[in-house]
């Protein structure tokens, strides 16, 4: 497989290969942009990104041997993300991930209905969780990822995706409810 | 069960991640437990803002563009190109037509007020990405007693949920889904290995007959309107199959 990263040599593509990555990799176009597009928070960033590992996926495309193609390509997006942002943003990726978990941050469910009814509100709460919480909201919430295949997309173990999603579900209540969401909706 | 291990274990619960034994005893300990119950109403909460808040971005048009383009760059350029690369614009070409006939054709030609209100674009796309992987139920349960009551409090209407699996139509679960910008049910049947979407949704308009089937990108739809909620029935199976499901549902 490594061989083929330079996308030269014997793994060459050809069109039937063309048209099995158009009718298998291609429709989760749409997934490969939402999560760069939250992994980066700038639209203009991840369309060069998310570009970028299309064409990243196709040339390993012959090291796919079926299964979930969302995933598959999925990964491939966030690790060209995550290079991506140890190059131009290196400090967004030095808060650190494994922080205890607090207790519940005692928001009502009605405080967080309000709080959470405003696009830009919620928009600006989602994107000042570090990444690492950010995806896998994302992930969960938007893309509709089972755990399982939140595991094998941001390679922690299934294990921790519950408590990983907790952290991080938790930290977004938090930036909710203290971001004055009464402010940002007027 | 002690409430810090729960807090981790009612977001497996909430996400619908635990097993039977695993979410029955969290169920049981849920009961005694006011700090839990609030937990977990303001994570439903939160969620809910997430799935309504229409967060989500799909790829610009330009970019899927580019993505072709930067494809055919990296494809291999043999001596058979000729004749794939001819497909690939005749089969462009052909889904532009239909996509601009349908386009034109469905929320122009049709009286407005006898079609939904989204577009067939929309409904085809989130009859789609309910095919996708881990998409297409929220709540998975053949019983109508089960599915009904699931929608109770998550939209501002109740669906009417009935099973026709005597009739070859077996109720398979339900979810929400948004379509043009509303939030709807999505009642899920299944027809021969064939995935039925049923959206439905309150409406004003008066009921209507059962109208002529549209087709779009191979996918087949039927709409009608029925004492005051907007059906929209959606699948790949033929429309003679769709047109059984939409009578059964109309008695």
């Amino acid at each position: 497989m490594s061989g083929s990263d330079q996308g030269k040599g014997s793994d060459v593509l050809d069109a039937q290969d063309r048209a099995r990555f158009e009718q298998l990799v291609l429709p989760h176009l749409d997934a490969a942009f939402n999560l760069a597009r939250w992994l980066l928070k700038s639209r203009a960033d991840s369309e060069d990104v998310a570009q970028e590992a299309m064409l990243r996926a196709y040339r390993f495309f012959r090291g796919f041997h079926g299964g979930d193609a969302r995933a598959w390509l999925l990964q491939i997006v966030r690790n060209t993300c995550y290079t991506w942002l140890e190059k131009n943003r290196p400090v967004e990726l030095m808060t650190e991930f494994d922080e205890d978990l607090h207790p519940q941050s005692g928001a009502s469910p009605e405080a967080l209905a309000i709080a959470g009814d405003n696009r830009e509100h919620l928009t600006r709460a989602l994107e000042t969780l570090p990444p690492r919480f950010r995806e896998v909201l994302v992930l969960r919430e938007l893309e509709g990822c089972s755990y399982k295949e939140i595991a094998s997309i941001t390679a922690i173990p299934i294990g921790t995706v519950m408590s990983a999603l907790a952290r991080a579900r938790q930290r977004l209540q938090r930036a909710l409810t203290h971001g004055s969401p009464q402010e940002a909706s007027k | 069960m002690n409430c810090d291990f729960t807090r981790t274990v009612l977001h497996g619960y909430l996400d619908g991640e635990l097993d039977a034994t695993g979410a029955a005893e969290f169920e049981r300990h849920l009961e005694g437990c006011r700090e839990c119950t609030t937990a977990l109403g303001a994570e439903e909460s939160l969620r809910s803002s997430l799935h309504r808040g229409g967060l989500y971005e799909s790829a610009p048009v330009a970019l899927r563009r580019k993505v072709r383009a930067s494809l055919d760059a990296a494809t291999a350029s043999s001596g058979g190109i000729r004749i794939p690369a001819w497909r690939w614009v005749a089969v462009a070409a052909s889904i532009l037509i239909v996509a601009s006939i349908s386009w034109f054709a469905w929320p122009r030609v049709q009286n407005r007020a006898d079609s939904p209100p989204f577009t067939a674009a929309e409904m085809i796309d989130a009859h789609i990405r309910s095919l996708q992987p881990g998409h297409l139920m929220d709540i998975a349960s053949t019983d109508q007693h089960t599915v009904k009551p699931w929608f109770d409090g998550k939209l501002a209407f109740v669906p009417p949920v009935k099973d026709f699996a005597d009739e070859g139509f077996p109720l398979m679960g339900g979810r929400l889904d948004v379509l043009g910008g509303q939030n709807v049910a999505a009642l899920v049947y299944s027809r021969r290995k064939h995935v039925i979407n049923v959206f439905v949704l309150p409406t004003k308009e008066p009921d209507t007959e059962i109208h002529a089937p549209g087709l779009r990108q191979g996918y087949q739809w039927r709409h009608w309107r029925r004492q005051g909620m907007e059906y929209c029935a959606v699948s790949d199976v033929s429309d003679s199959d769709l047109y059984e499901l939409a009578q059964l549902i109309y008695q």
